[in-house]
């Protein structure tokens, strides 16, 4: 419950993918925060914070630059068993079972959408939705508390690392909680994502809670 | 391994899959089978029931506390060496071989130095999966899930894979386990 007192009133990813789909090999680059670490607290303290996004996020992205640097040289020696390899190896820092483009990192993605969906208090973090989001979630759910229960629920029951998630069924245009595995993006659910809760005990160890639902 | 780790990590997390099992297998059929065969019942095949979730974690626990030892670690002497140096080599082969499989476990698992076919062998496993399933023998185990370390190595697993192996690793547990897996496959 607490965590989600720091999320922002509306989701959406926010993320520029420009360039994506081009046979150019672009290079990926930890995205800023638009907020200090420290400006979560007492929610998500600043070590957390800077250790999940210098470290962990920055890992996720460094690993894909270098796996797609290695397979755009592979594919240019036509290395048939090295291109093989290494999409394993894109897919192994993006997520173990994503089907997608080699030209997305789940991992890079997923840390990006969560950064966006954090705001502090000040400025608006966890304030209640409004406008058709609200109205969705109170149709769907019941209650914002409700859709809260309901993804503490789910996350606390995940095993494993992964996420939790709200999404958006864009063709019966509903609200859907869902999990993934490790780095599993949303979309291989089918789903858009519109809020991710990271529950990697990366992201809330520190803080001395020894489960996700704690926090 | 702070102490501070083993409080959550024995205290919190073995506890609360210790009892997770316990109320699982309550009244059911299961609640008089020793664990190992309650693992391999409720793995069904790859398609696991609810409590092998719980059941495999709490031996999985319970086996890796048995794997550390004070001032243990380094290279092993004995049968144990003998058959590392058989079956992959040499200890430094085996030792990298371990590490890299202990590193490249994506998200929470284990790594394990298993008897497989009377060979050595090593394995990685996601979350509470372990090699009881498919009647190999465990020998050695390392915990690799985020709790495991990140009190004390936060992001730097090959940290506390490199330590546990340096300074924590029971050989004589692990030569223990191999000397009662030949006794039973002898018999």
């Amino acid at each position: 419950m607490a965590l989600l007192a720091s999320l922002r009133r509306t989701g959406g990813i926010g993320l520029k993918r420009g360039g994506l789909f081009t046979r150019e090999i672009q290079s990926f680059s930890l995205p800023e925060l638009s907020y200090e670490y420290s400006a979560l607290e007492p929610v998500i303290s600043g070590e957390i914070m800077s250790l999940h996004h210098q470290k962990h996020h920055q890992a996720y992205v460094t690993n894909y630059n270098k796996a797609l640097e290695q397979l755009e040289e592979a594919s240019a020696n036509k290395n048939s068993e090295a291109i093989v390899s290494l999409q394993s190896a894109v897919k192994f820092n993006g997520g173990d079972n994503y089907e997608g483009s080699v030209y997305e990192s789940p991992g890079h993605i997923n840390h990006s959408v969560f950064w966006k969906n954090l705001a502090p208090v000040k400025e608006g973090g966890g304030e209640a939705p409004n406008g058709g989001l609200a109205k969705a979630i109170d149709t769907q759910f019941g209650s914002l508390n409700a859709l809260i229960v309901k993804m503490n629920a789910v996350g606390a029951a995940l095993q494993g690392s992964g996420w939790v998630w709200l999404g958006l069924n864009k063709d019966l245009k509903s609200l859907i909680v869902e999990t993934t595995p490790n780095q599993d993006p949303l979309v291989t659910k089918g789903l858009l994502p519109l809020l991710g809760i990271d529950v990697w005990e990366h992201a809330y160890y520190l803080q001395g809670y020894f489960c996700c639902s704690e926090c | 391994m702070s102490q501070q780790t083993f409080e959550f990590h024995w205290g919190k997390h073995h506890r609360a899959y210790v009892d997770t099992c316990n109320n699982l297998i309550k009244d059911t059929e299961l609640e008089n089978c020793m664990l190992e065969e309650i693992i391999k019942k409720t793995y069904n095949n790859g398609d696991p029931q609810p409590a092998f979730n719980s059941a495999a974690q709490a031996w999985n626990h319970e086996f890796f506390w048995e794997c550390m030892k004070p001032q243990g670690g380094k290279k092993p002497k004995g049968e144990i060496l003998e058959l590392i140096e058989k079956d992959f080599d040499s200890y430094y082969e085996f030792l990298k071989e371990f590490k890299q499989a202990a590193a490249t476990q994506f998200g929470s698992g284990w790594a394990w130095l298993v008897l497989k076919d009377d060979k050595l062998a090593i394995e990685k496993t996601p979350n509470a999966l372990n090699p009881l399933v498919w009647g190999h023998v465990p020998l050695l185990t390392i915990d690799v899930w985020e709790h495991a370390y990140y009190l004390d190595y936060q992001n730097r697993r090959p940290d506390y894979i490199s330590v546990f192996m340096n300074e924590l690793v029971s050989w004589d547990a692990v030569t223990a386990r191999l000397v009662k897996a030949k006794e039973a496959s002898s018999t």
